[in-house]
């Protein structure tokens, strides 16, 4: 009774919480468009449809407004704010192409390419570069280019561990790595190190990121807008197959990148609730050994004197219904598996209880 | 307030000052991280007589950029010390990139001293006074400074004695001075 007044109140509030989310009305380039209080100008212009070139931006990450390139002019409004760390106000307007935006950018993006190992043709991430996308749309002066002062500065690349590979001569500081080890992994195992120029993404005492807290979930390696940090193998999926990561009871949403028929890569399902593009060690880097590996299980054993031998469903399925029958009750316990589907498990600890008459039902995923 | 008079290098100063701020940068944002120092890289070029032309508006770009761009006021105010001696000794800048000249005399790569043949009554104070021995001479000899050898500190200009004022600090023009040591008595 109590708990059910409780949910009264909490339903009642949530629906008068959703009553009170204002929106804001705003102007972009000439499209006008209505987002909830509290976005930012950059979500704005995503939603009409306005394109902000952006490097540091993730929209499953704070605002961290490092790169400078999402600048923008707001009537009003002094400066040339960045627009992934404004909030939207009723009645702005913001233009997104202005000869002073274009400048700025431009330089920007000369700053970044003159830092930047230019080393394109032959780099793991070409033609999948954020990077290249980004420097294509914003453009650069040659002549301009020319006259700059190029970065001599290089710095060791960390081969420390078994699932990528770190070289942060390509790196352009966006966080985006650091900023996913802190707020979606947790694990907190690598973050800026030093200042100026010296500026680095580094594990604790810059030390190789195998000696880190790394758990290799792999969500640095999805973020990361150059071929700064790169999976082993960096070979090119030619197709995506859509499943679901067979290796625990999460059942997060998975894509397999393959080649022929062999898997080269494993990303993410943004729009899965389950895993909202989020994955582990196991699914990240672990399925392509698990699927071809020649240990792997795919029919049934059955022990004949004392040797297992491969049989049909046909005949475990008949074995197990003839010894099963032999029992009563808390004679047997049923354990299941975590990589089995939901669905699945409640047949089973449905089967255990129903049919054969015992509570004494386990599952792997509770460890 | 800093004063500061004809001796004073305005484009070693604002390579100075940017020294400091591209240190002070805390290199989140790339206006910052990167502008600075590549302004501080083109200022040092500029100093050290490998300024090319173009870098003054390349700096004026670069700067207004920085200035423009950057997340804090570090970077906001960071370029002003070079935009604001462009502005108004930009005629000193120029001599550094087009005749490699520092006006000044305190960009060591663009100065050379030189001891005047008429002057050096051959005392030995700078000889005995040089930290890298690259004088050469003796008693009653023009003195000559080894230019490979100079390391451009200027002590031998400060302990010239004031009766003399034999060591002259040349920039960007040629200076005649003999290559060997020559008597005193034998100076025309």
């Amino acid at each position: 009774m109590i708990l059910e007044a409780n949910r009264m109140t909490l339903t009642g509030a949530a629906a008068t919480e959703e009553k009170k989310i204002k929106t804001i009305n705003l102007t972009i380039d000439g499209v006008r468009v209505e987002v909830p209080e509290g976005s930012t100008v950059l979500e704005a212009a995503l939603k009409a449809g306005v394109y902000i070139p952006t490097l540091c931006y993730d929209p499953d990450l704070k605002p961290y407004g490092a790169c400078r390139l999402c600048i923008v002019e707001i009537e009003k409004m002094r400066g040339l704010p960045t627009s992934c760390t404004t909030p939207v106000t009723e009645g702005m307007v913001v233009h997104t192409e202005t000869p002073a935006v274009a400048r700025s950018r431009r330089i920007t993006m000369e700053l970044i390419m003159a830092n930047h190992l230019a080393d394109c043709l032959t780099c793991a991430k070409n033609q999948n570069c954020e990077l290249q996308e980004v420097a294509r749309y914003v453009g650069v002066d040659q002549a301009h280019f020319d006259r700059l002062r190029k970065s001599t500065r290089t710095v060791a690349i960390d081969d420390s561990h078994p699932a990528y590979i770190r070289d942060m001569n390509k790196c352009i500081l966006c966080a985006r790595c650091s900023r996913a080890c802190h707020e979606i992994a947790g694990a907190e195992a690598i973050d800026m190190a030093f200042r100026g120029n010296a500026a680095t993404i580094s594990p604790f005492g810059n030390r190789g990121v195998i000696d880190s807290n790394c758990e290799a979930c792999g969500e640095c390696i999805a973020r990361c807008p150059t071929g700064a940090l790169l999976p082993r193998d960096t070979r090119q999926p030619t197709r995506e197959v859509k499943t679901v990561c067979p290796y625990c009871g999460v059942g997060c949403s998975i894509f397999l990148g393959l080649r022929g028929d062999e898997i080269v890569g494993v990303r993410g399902d943004t729009d899965s609730p389950v895993n909202r593009g989020g994955l582990c060690v196991k699914g990240r880097f672990g399925i392509a050994e698990f699927v071809t590996h020649p240990d792997r299980l795919k029919k049934p054993l059955i022990r004949k004197s004392g040797k297992l031998e491969e049989a049909t469903w046909e005949e475990a399925l008949d074995l197990v219904a003839r010894e099963l029958g032999k029992y009563r009750g808390d004679e047997v316990a049923v354990i299941s598996s975590a990589k089995a589907t939901n669905e699945d498990n409640y047949v089973i600890q449905k089967f255990a209880r129903a049919v054969l008459g015992t509570n004494n039902v386990d599952h792997c995923a509770r460890l | 307030m800093v004063v500061m008079d004809e001796d004073n290098c305005m484009v070693d100063v604002a390579r100075y000052f940017l020294t400091f701020t591209q240190l002070e940068s805390c290199g989140k944002c790339i206006q910052c991280r990167w502008g600075t120092r590549q302004m501080l890289d083109i200022l040092e070029d500029i100093t050290a007589g490998r300024g090319r032309p173009g870098d003054i508006e390349l700096l004026q770009e670069v700067g207004q950029a920085v200035k423009d761009g950057s997340l804090c006021a570090l970077g906001g105010t960071a370029p002003n010390p070079v935009l604001t001696t462009i502005r108004y000794f930009r005629d000193e800048y120029e001599a550094h990139i087009n005749e490699k000249r520092c006006p000044a005399g305190t960009c060591k790569a663009l100065v050379s001293y030189y001891i005047d043949a008429a002057k050096c009554q051959g005392c030995g104070i700078c000889l005995r006074a040089c930290p890298s021995e690259a004088i050469r001479g003796g008693k009653r000899l023009v003195h000559v400074i080894d230019q490979a050898k100079c390391i451009k500190c200027g002590t031998c200009l400060e302990v010239c004695p004031a009766k003399f004022q034999a060591v002259a600090r040349v920039s960007g023009e040629p200076f005649k001075a003999p290559a060997e040591p020559i008597p005193v008595a034998a100076k025309s």
